[in-house]
């Protein structure tokens, strides 16, 4: 029983940053309809930014400070250069740009800072939290992790639903035609929305990496999972992807704890089909026009 | 040259012989590497098929390449079938696989499918791990296949590794270039377009696109079995997500639902790092920034080619073609698979514009 709660709680602080991952593929799908392979890329050269500037300054913070800003920026810049120049050519062309962007990310990284498995701080203790005498199997930094995530994610609803910035985001995603039309600045919402998205991303790459330790390829499967949390919960919704991130991240708890860790990735290919056999759209999806 | 059979056959046969003078005249490196070329050729055909013939997206091809290459794998060290009938036996078995994606596929689109099919590339190698005492887990099941006896003793095991690979792929891109102009090429095609369309004239919607699944799943499992042949081991490692991008990597940027496009882009795949690291160490660059340099100049390659050549280098090409006059008269190499499937670069990814517009 006691097992069953540690379990619980780990694949929550997992699946919170699972959940990081997706509600920032989200935010691109909703705006331009195009999956961001590169999310994992852009989390992981950010990470490594942090780790510079935590090593320069001695803060933690500081470096926390900087990837997102990080993120911000290489969202912006990538979205600027090498996607919207792809717009209007065919669709998996800028899929291709994204993996085209990850690999390109992941080389500079071993360029830059080679290819070793390097440890990143974390914030608060990573010793295991006690009620009593028993173990919880959760440290305060996974507290952290799950509150950071979801703070990042209520204000990014309420962002959505009471600023007017977030009022123009939501009719872009809508209908970029009529958002058009009623003098929205389409294309500068997007922009905002990579910004977005790589802001997600950089706190996703922060808060996972002292579990996983940096390397160039070392967010290829939070990636992986983040973008299976997303089409579980639905790529149109945020609240899927939150959803989905914790559904996952526990299930995959429990088989890794359970069952093996070389078990997991076939036990998320199991949920994957189990839940788009029921729901072909993901958990969250709206009312789907019936097709042939 | 009037039919269009004649036409790919002898554009095959012209293949064949540049490989036979290439695997000659050049070292065992690089017959190793047309080997590997051809291994990719045969997969990301397969692939361009399934994504630009009848518009479904999968991440996971490397998936049916695993099981090709398992299958050759066991086949070889248990039973001693000829090489031959190992083949057939890989490509039934993948294809087997590709029925089961496909059925559960043919409900989903765009990005869903591209979800299903990513988490099965990634998670089928585990299964090696599950099965350690069978699949041999992460040391993963030597293969042992040599060259047959009669070529001789000294004839080089690379040079007839790349000729098994090479014809096992242009005797795959002759029959789905057929495939391609064929009944069931035009339903894809008309599917892809517009399924409430295509349902109306008659095309089980259903069946086409498991079809397409099955096919390129044969082909990915011939890949695989040339793989495990030609690196002598089957392991979970060379089945990474790596694996899979890069066969949908190669089919794009080559030009999508072209078979010259999939010739291409393997070309891409393979010589691009290759030219990289030459390039790179011979500028006396240290070990860490030469061997990420290939990784790098890759990731700008995809982009670029993605940037200007919207249509891949296919496209690029006839343009060029178109610029010199010569559209008028395509040469036949160009025509027999550019004729076979028109235009299908324009629209491979419809299915998700329309769910996205829902």
């Amino acid at each position: 029983m006691v097992e069953f709660l540690q379990f619980t709680l780990s694949g929550i602080s997992f699946g919170m940053i699972y959940a990081a991952i997706a509600l920032s593929l989200v935010l691109i799908w909703r705006g331009t309809r195009l999956l961001n392979f590169a999310q994992g890329g852009m989390a992981m050269f950010t990470t490594y930014i942090a780790i510079e500037v935590i090593y320069h300054t001695g803060s933690y913070w500081a470096g926390f400070a900087a990837a997102l800003a990080a993120g911000v920026v290489l969202g912006t810049v990538a979205q600027l250069i090498v996607i919207r120049p792809a717009q209007g050519k065919p669709e998996l062309n800028a899929v291709i740009i994204t993996i085209g962007l990850l690999i390109l990310l992941e080389g500079l990284a071993g360029i830059f800072y080679g290819g070793q498995f390097r440890s990143f701080p974390a914030a608060f203790s990573v010793t295991g939290l006690h009620v009593g005498s028993t173990a919880l199997g959760v440290s305060r930094f996974d507290v952290f992790v799950a509150a950071a995530v979801l703070v990042a994610a209520l204000l990014l609803a309420v962002g959505f639903r009471y600023t007017s910035a977030g009022l123009r985001m939501r009719a872009a995603a809508f209908n970029a035609t009529v958002a058009r039309l009623s003098g929205i600045r389409v294309a500068r919402v997007i922009t905002v929305g990579w910004a977005l998205a790589g802001l997600l991303g950089a706190l996703a790459g922060v808060l996972v990496s002292p579990s996983t330790f940096l390397y160039p390829n070392s967010m290829d499967t939070i990636f992986v999972f983040g973008f299976t949390a997303a089409v579980i919960g639905g790529l149109d919704s945020p609240l899927g992807a939150v959803i989905g991130g914790l559904l996952l991240g526990v299930a995959l708890s429990y088989a890794g704890g359970y069952l093996g860790s070389q078990v997991t990735a076939l036990v998320a290919l199991g949920i994957l089909v189990v839940v788009l056999m029921i729901r072909p759209a993901g958990i969250f999806s709206g009312a789907q026009v019936r097709r042939v | 040259m009037r039919s269009p059979l004649l036409r790919i056959l002898s554009a095959a046969l012209l293949g064949a012989a540049i490989v036979v003078i290439l695997s000659i005249k050049l070292n065992a490196f690089r017959d190793y590497q047309i080997a590997e070329i051809a291994v990719y050729v045969t997969a990301v055909a397969g692939l361009t098929v399934l994504t630009g013939l009848s518009g479904q997206i999968s991440l996971g091809n490397g998936a049916f390449m695993a099981i090709g290459a398992y299958t050759t794998a066991l086949m070889l060290a248990h039973l001693g079938w000829p090489f031959v009938a190992v083949l057939v036996v890989a490509g039934v078995v993948s294809a087997a696989a590709g029925v089961i994606v496909g059925v559960a596929a043919a409900r989903l689109r765009g990005p869903y499918l591209a979800g299903v099919t990513l988490m099965l590339g990634v998670a089928l190698p585990f299964l090696a791990y599950v099965y350690p005492s069978t699949l041999g887990g992460d040391q993963g099941l030597n293969v042992v296949y040599t060259q047959p006896t009669f070529l001789g003793a000294n004839f080089p095991l690379t040079r007839w590794q790349a000729w098994i690979s090479s014809a096992v792929a242009l005797v795959v891109l002759v029959l789905l270039a057929n495939l391609g102009r064929s009944r069931i090429g035009r339903n894809w095609r008309a599917v892809r377009d517009d399924e409430v369309a295509a349902a109306l004239a008659g095309i089980n919607v259903a069946q086409a696109r498991i079809l397409a699944f099955v096919v390129s799943a044969a082909c990915a499992g011939l890949a695989g079995a040339l793989l495990a042949v030609i690196t002598a081991l089957v392991a979970p490692g060379a089945f990474t997500i790596t694996l899979s991008i890069a066969l949908l990597t190669g089919a794009v940027i080559g030009g999508l639902g072209t078979l010259l496009g999939a010739i291409w882009g393997s070309l891409v795949i393979v010589l691009v790092p290759t030219y990289a690291t030459d390039v790179a160490t011979s500028h006396g660059l240290s070990t860490t920034v030469a061997s990420n340099i290939p990784v790098a100049a890759y990731g700008v390659v995809l982009i670029l080619v993605m940037l200007i050549f919207p249509q891949g280098i296919q496209g690029g090409v006839l343009w060029l073609l178109r610029l010199f006059g010569i559209s008028a008269a395509r040469p036949s190499h160009a025509a027999s698979t550019a004729d076979a499937m028109p235009s299908a670069g324009e629209t491979p990814a419809r299915p998700h514009e329309k769910e996205g517009t829902q």
